[in-house]
């Protein structure tokens, strides 16, 4: 299990870092396709499976999909590619690259005091459900008054107003 | 490790087996059938009743060229149809054919098979897109806009049958059907699943994204040999899923009187949901794109929220 | 709400069993080369030159066939025989053209050119497909058996003067001035 975490972990990092470098975008989206499903398989392994699917459906499934819509609408080519050659010169990413290395490094030093996870229990998705409408149930209605919210909104940005109208 | 017990080795390799064999002889039942409801005859010349022809085809696809447009993201293009095939076979690790059959007994097969099939739509996109071609571009953009929508209405309408069940294990809901399917129950959530299901494996009559008649051959304008093949047997694996998935969740999966082997009654029912598929191909007509989204997120959507609103009104009035 | 339902549930539901009855009908098609299909006389197939009753040529090379001829398939040149009757000198269709329309047997006066029920016209060689009149003139009169244009015609040839055809009447003699 702990290997089978390990092996997750990496391939997230990597996919995550193929993301940054890819100067081709619709690699990029694959890249972080890939890094999303192996944060599913650490949720999976660390116990918690009904996260690691909502991740697959949601983030990786619906999310990504929407952003693959996007790319195929704008008609991306070869400039963008230059434009982001470009932008991948040392020069662009070696400030932001030391500011983040202090980050890790700070948080190198916080994780050093926390104690190990324990994998052993799984959180099933009664669990996750009880809690969702006990405890955090206002949280839960705040949210879903923001999305309906969303909704709405973007239901009245989309509509079409006709000529008959107003 | 003669014995088949579930997750076995025996039991793996033989589903994966049959379920490839199946997907590869519907190529020809599939015209043959369409034959028959068309007044015509179908392919009859190879073999006996033209069984071979799945034989033929497929020294055709395999022998021809494998070939890469030359202003294709390479990439992409050989991504596209793996990801199809991969997403259906990880799929029917979660279905139980038979008590001993089956790969793995997951407390989340339900979200497991939405989770895959929301991966297949990249199948799609991806084919399209990368295709660099204005038919697959336009073919995946319809594919990607019906996938995404039809999936929630397809998620919906299975809820009614986890409340019922008080579970997301597959297993656990065909055995909670001993005494009564979850067809009589939840007939609303059947038939927005079954239509839920035919929009996402894009079969006629919801083949908006490879329509022939409007946008050549849609996504896979662009592929050929087995290229095309993988997109060709993905659809029809894709049809033995849904179908499985229906009987399991609706139809009581493996469960049946006791003169038939429980196997026989799985691929009995799972049987008659793929000739339905079929007959609906040689049947209906394709609707247009936009009707076809109003008709999701106008009736389907309203409908199978209303749907898993009853069966949760009635389940608590009964606790 | 309910006329949605009756559209798109019942009307499909009505579809699919109508469809699903189709099993138990026999097929429309026949295993062509193994069974040969029924082919309507007037079909419109290859193409082919007739005889008169008398076993002479009908065709009187007037061009209306190649006239008519929406994608000019058909070529041919008029000669005169010594007794006054036209003939066609060659007389050619390009089959690889032909779009088996018809329309040259509905120009023809004479009956000479007709449709066959005949498709069988495959060829290896694209040249194969050019019929000469050799290939094209068969022995018999087709589909009309008694028509025999200079029977019927006002034309003089050899054997048959002005106003001997039938229903003709004598020619005016436009130098007399009897009625």
């Amino acid at each position: 299990m702990i290997l089978l975490f390990y092996l997750a972990a990496a391939v997230a990092v990597i996919a995550t870092i193929g993301v940054i470098v890819q100067s081709n975008i619709v690699h990029g989206l694959l890249y972080l396709i890939l890094s999303l499903l192996a944060v599913a398989v650490i949720f999976y392994v660390l116990g918690a499976p009904l996260a690691a699917m909502l991740e697959a459906i949601v983030y990786a499934g619906a999310i990504m999909v929407l952003f693959l819509f996007v790319i195929m609408m704008l008609n991306l080519g070869q400039n963008t590619r230059d434009q982001e050659r470009q932008w991948l010169r040392a020069g662009g990413w070696l400030l932001p690259a030391l500011l983040a290395a202090v980050l890790l490094g700070q948080l190198l030093y916080v994780m050093n005091g926390v104690e190990g996870l324990s994998v052993s229990e799984q959180v099933g998705v009664m669990a996750v459900g009880s809690r969702l409408f006990g405890p955090y149930v206002l949280a839960v209605e705040l949210a879903s008054i923001l999305l309906l919210a969303g909704l709405v909104s973007a239901y009245h940005l989309a509509r079409q107003v006709r000529s008959g109208d107003e | 490790m003669s014995s088949f017990a579930v997750g076995s080795g025996l039991s793996i390799a033989s589903i994966l087996l049959a379920v490839i064999v199946l997907a590869a002889m519907l190529i020809w039942v599939e015209r043959r059938l369409l034959g028959f409801w068309q007044e015509r005859l179908g392919p009859n010349r190879v073999g006996w009743f033209g069984i071979l022809q799945v034989v033929a085809d497929m020294i055709k696809i395999f022998t021809k060229e494998d070939w890469v447009p030359p202003f294709a993201d390479r990439l992409s293009f050989v991504l596209a149809p793996a990801i199809i095939m991969v997403v259906v076979l990880m799929s029917f690790a979660v279905i139980p054919f038979t008590p001993e059959i089956g790969v793995i007994d997951s407390n989340i097969g339900v979200l497991f098979v939405l989770a895959m099939a929301s991966l297949g739509a990249y199948s799609v996109m991806l084919g399209g897109l990368s295709s660099n071609n204005k038919y697959a571009l336009l073919g995946s953009l319809r594919a990607a806009a019906q996938m995404v929508s039809y999936e929630v209405f397809m998620g919906i309408s299975l809820l009614g049958v986890v409340v019922l069940a008080g579970s997301f294990n597959l297993r656990g809901i065909v055995e909670s059907q001993a005494d009564g399917w979850y067809i009589i129950p939840q007939c609303i959530g059947f038939l927005i699943f079954l239509i839920a299901g035919v929009a996402e494996s894009h079969r006629l009559p919801f083949d908006i994204p490879e329509a022939e008649q409007e946008i050549c051959a849609g996504y896979h304008t662009e592929y050929s040999g087995m290229k095309f093949g993988m997109f060709f047997v993905g659809e029809y694996l894709g049809l033995v899923l849904i179908s499985s998935l229906i009987t399991v969740l609706f139809f009581g999966g493996w469960l049946g009187p006791s003169f038939l082997p429980p196997i026989v009654w799985f691929a009995l029912k799972a049987g008659f949901f793929i000739a339905f598929f079929i007959l609906m191909r040689a049947a209906l007509p394709r609707p247009r794109y936009d009707q076809l989204m109003s008709y999701g997120w106008l009736f389907l959507l309203p409908l199978s929220l209303l749907n898993l609103l009853l069966t949760g009104v009635v389940v608590l009035s009964t606790l | 709400m309910f006329s949605l339902i009756r559209d798109t549930l019942l009307s499909q539901a009505v579809t699919l069993w109508r469809v699903f009855r189709k099993l138990f009908v026999k097929a429309d098609t026949v295993q062509y080369p193994d069974e040969q299909p029924y082919m309507f006389p007037r079909w419109r197939g290859r193409i082919i030159l007739s005889r008169d009753p008398d076993g002479e040529e009908r065709c009187v090379a007037c061009n209306l066939c190649a006239v008519a001829c929406p994608v000019d398939c058909i070529a041919l040149q008029k000669a005169e025989t010594e007794d006054g009757r036209w003939y066609p000198e060659f007389f050619r269709i390009n089959f690889s053209r032909c779009i088996m329309c018809g329309f040259c047997e509905e120009a023809c006066p004479t009956n000479a050119i007709q449709l066959t029920p005949d498709f069988e016209m495959a060829e290896y060689v694209r040249q194969d497909m050019v019929w000469e009149k050799e290939d094209l003139l068969i022995d018999g009169t087709g589909k009309y058996h008694d028509y025999n244009f200079y029977r019927v015609a006002g034309k003089r040839v050899a054997g048959k003067d002005k106003g001997e055809a039938l229903n003709e009447a004598e020619p005016v003699d436009v130098r007399s001035l009897l009625p």
